[in-house]
């Protein structure tokens, strides 16, 4: 037997960019390290990526549709007859992403209304979150991941432990505005918690054991707790293994619970910031022989925005 | 690489090119001994893992999970960091990691010498069966659990419950200790225990730590067998 296969389920990757030249090969470095994450996680495949900010007074909601292919082109033609302002959707395979005229709680209250059809996967100002159940080589391909730019991204590559597979149950898991959450592990008390996190209006998609941990981090900052604030009690209101990384605006956040049998390192060169669950992820990314590396301790809350790394 | 009596210089193994299966079993095959260096390993897993010879291997830059596993009388120097399950099940010889390891580095070991260079996470010489583990910096949580025999020697601190459930196996930190472990406790340095720990810092090449500024801990024995009154430490 050995101690650390317990390890080995699900893969996380991030990237934080620090120039504009990395800024462009976002797509292509994020799917590189989701390759080398893939038989951590051959079930399904995820991605948040930060790019393009819609205008002020605009947000932007990422779209998927399980049924047949929507017409896209008259989603838009109704975006616009409803909000008075073109919108081209993206096609992204499944998904589309839309920039609309209005503020995102409008956007999702119309697209409830009139697109039933249509599960938001992610709104915000910059947020665009893909994902699908399937291997994620072929996930990176279909999505054309490596033709997307941003600022930053976070990916995750999974292996089912909990509940089915399915785009639903795949992650990243939005948790509110410009927020997503990706997980590598397994909660315990995630059924008790959905129903108290229920009671206090958040819903939940499916009976995956992440999302409950993406709903306490909804419910947690809709009360006021900042980001921090509410990943501190996760130490003390989850139960189970965690390596949580949570996308932001403006960067990103890793929580790995106190007993810490997922793995998860992080480096940092002039020119970006990563973590992955594994190094070999990481040694895709230029410059990484010589990178700053180390793992994030127990029970700690990093976090870090405009490449600024600051332990809480 | 040689097949005959004699080492040649170290054949360059570069992981760009060749698969690690490979690498292994060439030198699992080898009945002489080798000197290999092996390029580019870029965090794969399982390098060098079950060698049984009196080979140098040398991996050029970061390995990840289980690196120079199993291995008998070889020597295997790792330049960078190491993943989880450093030296894992180490039965003899001896594996150096210049940088960091993560959790679980030289679990169940039976014999031979691990020598970190820097820090190791958690974990570190778990289950230890008679290996001697010497890390040049700081040790995660629950290391040394249920350790059995074999020596962990800490220049740096050590994590939460150091050597919970410890059974024979004797630990030496020269920092400060977070917290001990169930059934750890602090024990008096003998004489015995400096040679032992002078001789492991030799071998591990400390030469900036004196044996006599580290502290010793071992095994209360009450919890070897079940008794009641100790339910609450189960």
């Amino acid at each position: 037997m050995s101690w650390v296969t317990l390890g080995r389920m699900c893969g996380i990757a991030g990237l934080y960019t620090k120039t504009p030249a990395l800024q462009e090969r976002l797509g292509e470095l994020l799917a590189g390290m989701l390759g080398q994450l893939a038989f951590r996680g051959p079930d399904s495949a995820g991605v948040a990526f930060y790019r393009e900010p819609a205008p002020m007074g605009s947000c932007k909601v990422s779209l998927h549709c399980a049924g047949s292919t929507p017409a896209w082109d008259q989603l838009g033609f109704d975006i616009e007859q409803a909000f008075g302002a073109p919108c081209t959707p993206e096609v992204r395979a499944t998904h589309a992403t839309c920039v609309i005229a209005a503020s995102a709680e409008e956007a999702q209250e119309w697209i409830a209304e009139t697109h039933p059809e249509l599960t938001v996967m992610s709104a915000g100002r910059s947020i665009e979150i893909f994902k699908e159940a399937g291997p994620p080589s072929e996930f990176s391909r279909r999505f054309e991941l490596r033709q997307l730019d941003g600022t930053h991204a976070l990916g995750h590559t999974r292996m089912a432990t909990e509940s089915r597979v399915s785009t639903a149950h795949s992650h990243p898991f939005w948790t509110g505005l410009d927020l997503c959450l990706v997980h590598n592990g397994s909660l315990s008390n995630h059924n008790l918690l959905r129903r108290r996190l229920a009671r206090e209006g958040i819903r939940f998609q499916t009976d995956n054991d992440s999302e409950v941990a993406a709903g306490y981090l909804t419910w947690r900052l809709r009360e006021g707790w900042s980001l921090d604030e509410a990943l501190e009690g996760c130490l003390s209101d989850l139960d189970g293994f965690y390596t949580f990384a949570v996308g932001t605006a403006d960067g990103f956040a890793v929580l790995r619970d106190p007993i810490a049998c997922k793995p998860a390192v992080m480096a940092e060169t002039d020119d970006w910031v990563a973590i992955a669950s594994e190094y070999r992820a990481i040694a895709q990314l230029p410059g990484a022989e010589d990178a700053a590396m180390w793992e994030p301790e127990p029970g700690r809350v990093y976090s870090w925005e405009s490449a600024v790394v600051a332990a809480v | 690489m040689t097949t005959g009596g004699i080492i040649s210089d170290a054949l360059a193994v570069d992981l760009a090119v060749e698969p690690v299966r490979s690498l292994n079993q060439r030198l699992h095959a080898a009945t002489d001994p080798q000197a290999v260096r092996v390029l580019n390993p870029a965090g794969r897993h399982s390098i060098a893992v079950g060698l049984d010879g009196d080979h140098t291997v040398t991996v050029e830059g970061h390995a990840g999970y289980y690196c120079a596993g199993m291995n008998q009388r070889a020597t295997v120097r790792i330049t960078g960091n190491c993943g989880p399950g450093l030296a894992e099940n180490i039965m003899s010889g001896t594996v150096i990691a210049e940088g960091n390891a993560s959790q679980c580095a030289g679990a169940s070991g039976r014999g031979g010498l691990l020598a970190i260079g820097g820090d190791a996470a958690a974990r570190c010489g778990i289950s230890l069966k008679g290996a001697d583990i010497v890390v040049r910096g700081s040790v995660g949580h629950m290391s040394a659990f249920m350790a059995q025999k074999g020596c962990l020697v800490v220049c740096g601190n050590a994590g939460d419950a150091l050597g919970d459930s410890l059974y024979e196996a004797r630990l030496y930190v020269r920092g400060v200790v977070s917290s001990l472990g169930a059934d750890c406790i602090e024990k008096q340095m003998r004489h015995d225990d400096l040679e032992r720990v002078r001789a492991l810092l030799d071998a591990a090449g400390v030469t900036d730590a004196g044996a006599e500024e580290f502290r010793r801990y071992g095994s209360a024995r009450k919890l070897y067998n079940f008794h009641p009154d100790n339910v609450g430490s189960y």
